[in-house]
């Protein structure tokens, strides 16, 4: 099975099998179908794993491809491969989905089957778009994900669960089917939907498209992506969607989900649409930087825990994005990094709140304070985590925002400092509301007796601590595989731009940016000489 | 002028359809067992559509020209053939619950399907009008078949009336058709003028004629109050089969006759975008689960007229080029049919006697009460909005890329906008399926059974509707063959 030629569709289908096997299982057994998708999630965790040795860390092009005839009219593919960006999302995916599962171990005591099911179907739908290299099969799985996920805010949510599910679903909706009229548009022009084709194509020359129906392809496919990201005026379903999921799902559209569409950004509207991504790259940055700012002011005057989480998800999208459109290979190594970053951190933030709702059943910040007293460990974890997100040196988010900055400010210096703005406020907001909840006189009496952090919470907790510094002090291992897949976007987008890793050649090796992260003390001052002397 | 053993080769569903009708009506006087009914009414839908093979391998014109028997009309046969032993399937159970006479209706439905054959294999006007009318008045009666019930007689009477003023539509479009080409055989008039007015202005009457049997808008008004009237198993045949052999012969008179001009691809643009905007924004304030589908069926009705304007914009009908948009028809509405009959099945069952729980407040909590059905109609839900792994994903991708081939970018872009609002009544249905409870006399209540023959109309269409979504290769392998019109 592991062979290494069929391990993409292992990952894809192998959670849809344990999804099957769940279905047989008796409704009332609820001990066995939680561990049974346990150990399905968690065997496609280690299986996703494989990954990293079947593909080499150097190669450029896709991996592990998987080619198989679907239909011959129109000739449709079921193409699957993996490259530097995808392979650390999949892994992602795969790692929050066990987590999600130790999250919801207690809470949900309704539908349980239905309800592992669910996540189990969401994993496949996922891991199939990060892997799909075909136009059709990407849509596809695409679609397919969003009847889990609407019905996961649906049926396990809160009180308003079914206005933000079916928000949810008309708002990707509404821009997944006129991706499909692009998408079809572009099989018009060349015949295909395999993408390395296409980009082939693009790249040689052979597909030159009029620069106003360029520009109209690229929306078609960036307001699908933007959607999903969400970049700032098309967020609105965000907030109501995360504050009335179940805990697992904020955890999942916020770890993976939300990557779907930088992910698209990345892999569709730069490679095949570059001199429209060229000409909206301003427009596109300005709207990332409203959103930076955007969402880390809502953030800071949000009552709500749960909402502050989600707009901090806003703004630190928007990150992703300007690191994308600024066509620097740092920035887009730091925007692929951040996204991983962002799903780790902000993963651990959805299932802290998760945690403190199932505790009292409220997300207003106004009903705590002073929990640090009554949940040392807790507060402990909270602290960690936050200080993770706001992008503390040594810790994952660091990097992610560092590598942006630093690539954006190579291009655009005016863009880097504004986004820079928002690396404060995010401080503001976490610490801000950390010292609301934790600290100070408990002011309510049920907050005395508030338990601390269990066994299995704090696994889960521990966990994500865990990868988090791992991920801060090991950012080479992610940065050497993201390296010649960023250049290989950058090349197509900007093929006359030399390679620019190198530029600040103190901080980069030119196999990625090693010690950008490792090194943070030397790699600051650079830049701010480099301020000078503009 | 004898007709030769060939000719009847040709016609063999026809006849056999015709034939069985008349046997069970002459039966009925004599035998009292209703299962005996259903079961001669199986056999006959069944030898009827089985012989559509027979019908396909003396593949040629009928009856010196009046009738043609192609890869066409034999797709169409199965496909009206197949819908109406469903129907009868689902109709049996149906029946007895509300204690309605089984032969006639089994009688009707066969004549119904007769002229719906004919419909779809009618190569000469006239002929087409004899099966509009065969299929027209069985359908009037079968809408009204609850005699006892006030909305069903006002289905039936509405149905006629406006069905009538159509018809007459369509016959004096076929006049005035031979008024300006001498002929009503359609292959003889292909060296027409297009730009003659008296072509125009009866193709543009045997538009409405067949726009109103196809519920485009503005010709859509009868539908909703029709569809809610009609026993619901008919109901499942209306949206089903008449839509299908309607949609045919339209298919094969602008396929036929000289009709790429502007002004058709116009007519058919303008009636696209209506007929998708009047069905989806209606369903969107429905409550009753029979109209919600009912505008549901006048939207994909629009859906469809879109691949027709795609067909209609190019060079000239029958060329290769338009392979594809008819392609698109037919996969189309071989989905829809197998989507809505298995739908309106199950409303058909949970509506409990004398149709009474037909709200979508019955349906709140389905999925506690009755997980299996609610996950069925969840995948015919699913298929309606066009989502992948469905067969209804398919159809929406072929019309689009139909439209898109043709360079009807806006048309397609309005098509993906009423997708979008499509997409928001059908999840209400989900929505009330899965995440509201059940009333309470609804969770006290028994589940509804489904007896055998309708869990195999179910297991049928459910199937059918993966299986297409997931391996569309071999129909739409058939359906794009070169020689799907002619011999």
């Amino acid at each position: 099975m592991l062979t290494g030629g069929h391990l993409l569709s292992v990952l894809v289908f192998f959670p849809a099998v344990g999804a099957l096997a769940l279905l047989l299982l008796r409704g009332d057994d609820h001990k066995y179908i939680r561990y049974l998708s346990l150990i399905v999630s968690v065997a496609e965790f280690i299986f996703s794993l494989f990954l990293l040795f079947k593909a080499p860390a150097s190669a450029s092009g896709y991996q592990l491809e998987e080619f198989i005839k679907w239909i011959n009219q129109p000739p449709i593919n079921y193409h699957l491969g993996v490259d530097g960006i995808s392979i650390f999302l999949v892994i992602l995916t795969t790692f929050l989905t066990p987590i999600s599962i130790l999250a919801s171990w207690k809470n949900i005591e309704h539908r349980v089957k239905e309800f592992f099911i669910m996540l189990l179907m969401l994993e496949v739908g996922v891991v199939g778009v990060f892997l799909s290299l075909d136009l059709f099969l990407f849509f596809l799985f695409w679609e397919v994900m969003l009847i889990p996920m609407a019905l996961l805010i649906g049926i396990w949510g809160h009180e308003r669960r079914v206005y933000a599910a079916v928000k949810f679903v008309l708002y990707t909706m509404a821009g997944s089917i006129l991706m499909l009229v692009g998408i079809i548009w572009l099989y018009n022009a060349t015949g295909t939907f395999d993408l390395p084709t296409i980009q082939q194509m693009v790249a040689n020359g052979v597909l030159v498209l009029a620069p106003r129906t360029e520009m109209i392809l690229f929306l078609a496919f960036f307001v699908a992506f933007a959607i999903k990201v969400p970049l700032f005026p098309l967020h609105t379903w965000l907030p109501d969607a995360h504050v009335e999921a179940p805990t697992a799902g904020s955890v999942m559209l916020a770890g993976v989900l939300l990557k779907m569409g930088t992910y698209g950004m990345i892999r569709f509207c730069l490679p095949l649409f570059p001199d429209a991504s060229r000409r909206a790259a301003i427009w596109v940055a300005a709207l990332a930087i409203i959103g930076i700012l955007y969402g880390a002011l809502v953030a800071m005057v949000q009552p709500n825990l749960k909402k502050l989480v989600a707009y901090s998800s806003v703004s630190h999208l928007g990150f992703v994005v300007l690191g994308i459109f600024a066509f620097h290979n740092i920035s887009m190594q730091g925007a692929v990094y951040q996204m991983l970053a962002h799903g780790i951190s902000t993963g651990a933030l959805f299932l802290l709140v998760g945690m403190l709702h199932d505790r009292r059943h409220t997300f207003e910040i106004s009903e705590y304070g002073g929990l640090a007293t009554p949940m040392p460990k807790f507060a402990a974890f909270f602290l960690f985590v936050a200080l993770s997100s706001l992008g503390l040196p040594i810790l994952n988010g660091f990097v992610g925002e560092y590598l942006i900055l630093l690539g954006t400010y190579q291009h655009h210096w005016q863009w880097a400092s504004w986004a820079a703005l928002g690396v404060i406020l995010s401080a503001c907001y976490l610490l801000w509301s950390y010292q609301r909840v934790f600290f100070g006189e408990i002011t309510k009496e049920k907050n005395r007796t508030l338990p601390d952090a269990s066994v299995r919470e704090k696994w889960i907790l521990a966990t994500m601590a865990v990868v988090s510094l791992g991920m801060g002090i090991g950012s080479t291992y992610i940065t050497r595989r993201t390296a010649a897949a960023a250049q290989n976007v950058i090349d197509q987008v900007e093929p006359q731009r030399p390679y620019e890793a190198s530029v600040p050649s103190r901080v980069v090796p030119s196999a990625g940016s090693l010690q950008v992260a490792r090194d943070s003390r030397a790699a600051k001052p650079i830049s701010l000489e480099r301020l000078g002397t503009r | 002028m004898l007709p030769r053993t060939i000719d009847m080769y040709r016609v063999l569903p026809e006849l056999l359809w015709c034939g069985f009708g008349v046997l069970v009506m002459l039966l009925q006087p004599f035998v009292r067992n209703r299962h005996f009914f259903t079961f001669l009414a199986l056999i006959g839908t069944l030898t009827g559509t089985l012989a559509s093979v027979i019908s396909a391998a003396n593949a040629g014109p009928g009856f010196y020209g009046l009738v043609e028997s192609d890869s066409f009309s034999f797709f169409f046969r199965l496909l009206v053939g197949s819908v109406a032993f469903l129907v009868v399937l689902a109709a049996g159970p149906y029946l007895d619950r509300e204690r309605l006479p089984v032969a006639e209706f089994y009688a009707l439905l066969l004549f119904a399907t007769a002229g719906m054959g004919v419909l779809a294999s009618a190569q000469e006007l006239l002929t087409a009008f004899i099966g509009l009318e065969i299929s027209s008045i069985s359908s009037y009666i079968l809408a009204g078949y609850r005699r006892d019930s006030l909305k069903s007689s006002e289905s039936a009477m509405k149905y006629f009336l406006l069905g009538s003023f159509a018809t007459a539509f369509f016959l004096y479009g076929i006049a005035l058709v031979y008024g300006a080409t001498g002929t009503t055989v359609l292959d003889k008039m292909g060296d027409t003028d297009p730009a003659s007015t008296l072509l125009k202005l009866g193709l543009a009457m045997i538009l409405i004629g067949l726009g109103f049997k196809v519920a485009a808008a503005p010709f859509q008004v009868w539908t909703p109050d029709v569809y809610e009237g009609a026993p619901t198993p008919v109901t499942a045949l209306f949206s089903a089969g008449p839509k299908a052999a309607a949609f045919a012969l339209l298919l094969r008179i602008f396929a036929t006759v000289p009709a790429a001009t502007h002004f058709w691809f116009w007519a058919f643009w303008v009636l696209a975008v209506l007929t998708m905007f009047a069905g989806n924004l209606g369903a969107l304030v429905q409550t009753n689960i029979k109209r919600l589908l009912a505008y549901s069926s006048i939207a994909h009705a629009g859906y469809i007229l879109v691949a027709f304007a795609a067909v209609t914009s190019m060079a000239q009908g029958g060329s290769a080029e338009a392979a594809p948009a008819y392609a698109a028809v037919l996969f189309y509405l071989l989905t829809y049919a197998l989507v809505k009959l298995g739908a309106f099945t199950i409303v058909s069952q949970l509506g409990g006697a004398g149709e009474k729980n037909l709200s979508l407040d019955d349906y709140a909590g389905l999925s506690q009460r009755q997980p299996v059905v609610a996950a069925i109609l969840s995948i015919y839900l699913l298929s309606l909005l066009g989502l992948p792994v469905t067969a209804g994903f398919f159809g929406k991708f072929y019309i689009f890329k139909a439209a898109v081939n043709s360079n009807l970018i806006w048309l397609a872009v309005l098509m993906a906008i009423n997708s979008v609002i499509g997409s928001y009544y059908y999840l209400r249905v989900i929505v009330v399926m899965y995440m509201r409870e059940s009333s309470a006399e609804a969770a006290a209540s028994v589940p509804v059974s489904f007896p055998l023959s309708v869990s195999v109309v179910l297991a049928v269409t459910a199937a059918g509707t993966i299986l297409f979504g997931v391996m569309p290769n071999p129909v739409i392998n058939f359906l794009l063959r070169p020689s799907l019109f002619g011999h």
